[in-house]
């Protein structure tokens, strides 16, 4: 037996002239927590609609518990769970409804697995004669989540399940995938979320179609090679403008109150840069080394990207 | 009194029968500020924009958006804000230009402003090249930015933004911020939900609505201070947990 519970190799799909997913290959370990990372656009639907039989690559394959996503499709509908990013359940029938519909269809009932489910359904459970319709967003993301559930899947993929929810939802349905991933559940989420990478165990940070990094979420912060100074003045909207005219800026970018900033050089003297910015006029100058997080390292791969493409126009 | 505090609101109470969706909210915008819209989902930010936007009544309260009543002249509030929402804000089966002309024509340009208004936007947001692409061809990021630019085209008082920013990637998000500084600098309020806390610290001032009640409002880095906490997401956990 493998120990992967997700094997893609060199999966591609264009949409016409458009590589949604260029030749993307990967290993999720059973059990694992996987994050794609990535903003709209990035191909992440898509790689998970192929991992999901919904959707045929143009080449390339990819297993699911050993059965191919092309010739076993069958085998896997019956051992993956899957939540769209779209609410896709029956707005007419009530949250118990679903469920029922849901259960049955996969030849088992709400009874046989309700241990499974119980921890994401217990919140709805008070409503369960309210139409699905009739629930608020962040009611309705645990119905999708219970439903995806009902049959004990092996696998679950998860298509963007915290987006447009707000800080406290999106705390509590991470507390309740880590819970599944200790029932033997291998999980796939897709987040444009930054800062929900570090609750996955591996995470790939995708855009255009391919995975820029795949690593651990530590790893992936400790290969940042650049040293980054978190700068703050009175003023932050001129402060934003003036690093970005300095000459020896590599990069400046906000973050929440205070501006990311990469310098050019390897050796930096903290305080020419400090009477820089006084020469400009800025007061209350705070500069203090920080480690960079997830976002960091997005932007600077990303610029890489970027640069790389300009690069090949050239030649 | 609209010199100072271009959003108005007193005691502004919103029921839906039984349901209190905004509970006696009070609180002042000042002009060219960029205030932040806090809440979790359901605490009612939706029901609170479409009054300040005319489209909704009170059931009770006072409000005045850029010195206008929202009971009796809200057809002269709409001519003075822009309003964007990441939801909808550009018909996709029209051009880049279609688009434009079409929100400059509802907001009363003439034409000869809009011609020369939107040489210079597309100059600036770099999108002369897609001209005459059709909304539906263009990266999401562009769209934003496009439709950022399309509800400040008139140089309204204000503009509402409601999550603008959802799903674009780190680089772009931040691009757009450029523009609303920008706008902020060039006197336009500014007044923004989103689901993005650092988001929320790029603000002036931030309110944080739980449960139809505005529970906090002030600077960022008031407000952490006041809840002990390091960054505006630990601020709203403790607020709206």
């Amino acid at each position: 037996m493998s120990k992967h519970s997700i094997i893609i190799s060199n999966i591609s799909k264009s949409y016409g002239n458009i590589k949604a997913v260029d030749d993307i290959s990967l290993n999720v370990k059973k059990g694992e927590l996987f994050g794609l990372i990535g903003s709209d656009g990035a191909g992440k639907t898509t790689l998970l609609r192929i991992l999901t039989t919904l959707l045929l690559s143009d080449s390339g394959n990819a297993q699911i518990e050993n059965f191919d996503v092309k010739n076993n499709y069958k085998n896997i509908r019956q051992i993956v769970g899957y939540m769209p990013g779209r609410f896709s359940l029956y707005e007419d029938l009530s949250v118990e409804e679903n469920l029922n519909f849901f259960a049955s269809i996969f030849n088992t009932t709400v009874a046989q697995n309700y241990d499974l489910i119980k921890d994401v359904y217990s919140y709805i459970e008070p409503f369960k004669k309210r139409r699905a319709g009739q629930l608020s967003g962040g009611m309705k993301q645990k119905l999708a989540l219970s439903c995806a559930l009902i049959h004990k899947p092996k696998v679950l993929f998860l298509d963007e399940p915290t987006t447009g929810v707000d800080a406290v939802s999106r705390k509590e349905f991470w507390g309740m995938l880590k819970n599944l991933q200790k029932k033997d559940i291998t999980i796939m989420v897709s987040t444009p979320y930054m800062d929900e990478a570090g609750l996955c165990d591996r995470i790939s940070l995708m855009q255009n179609g391919k995975f820029m990094e795949t690593d651990t979420p530590e790893n992936i912060i400790n290969k940042f090679q650049k040293q980054i100074y978190s700068i703050k003045s009175k003023n932050k909207q001129k402060l934003i403008k003036d690093l970005r005219k300095y000459k020896q800026t590599y990069s400046a970018n906000i973050f929440g109150q205070a501006i990311h900033y990469i310098d050019k050089r390897n050796n930096i003297k903290i305080d020419e840069l400090k009477n820089h910015l006084k020469s400009e006029n800025h007061i209350d100058i705070e500069i203090k080394a920080v480690k960079p997080n997830i976002e960091d390292c997005f932007i600077e791969l990303m610029k890489k990207e970027q640069s790389a493409v300009t690069n090949q126009l050239k030649n | 009194m609209y010199e100072n505090n271009i959003i108005s609101v007193k005691n502004l109470t919103k029921k839906f029968g039984d349901f209190t969706a905004n509970d006696n909210l009070n609180f002042d915008v000042k002009k060219g500020e960029i205030f932040g819209f806090l809440g979790a989902n359901g605490a009612g930010k939706t029901t609170a924009i479409k009054i300040f936007c005319g489209l909704s009544y009170p059931t009770s309260g006072e409000v005045k958006i850029a010195g206008y009543d929202i009971y009796k002249e809200t057809e002269e509030i709409k001519r003075n804000i822009g309003y964007m929402s990441q939801r909808f804000s550009l018909y996709e089966d029209l051009t880049v230009k279609e688009n434009i002309r079409f929100y400059a024509r509802i907001y009363g340009l003439s034409k000869i402003e809009i011609k020369e208004k939107t040489d210079e936007l597309l100059e600036k947001l770099n999108f002369t090249h897609a001209l005459n692409k059709r909304i539906k061809d263009i990266p999401l990021g562009w769209k934003q930015k496009l439709a950022f630019s399309t509800a400040v085209f008139h140089n309204p008082e204000i503009v509402f933004l409601d999550e603008p920013t959802g799903g674009v990637d780190p680089i772009t998000r931040r691009q757009f911020w450029d523009l609303i500084y920008e706008a902020s600098e060039n006197g336009i309020t500014v007044f923004v939900t989103t689901h993005y806390m650092d988001e929320a610290e790029y603000c002036d001032r931030v309110s944080i609505m739980d449960a139809g009640k505005i529970e906090a409002i002030g600077k960022p880095e008031e407000l952490m201070k006041h809840y002990d906490a390091k960054t505006m997401d630990a601020v709203f956990l403790k607020i709206a947990r």
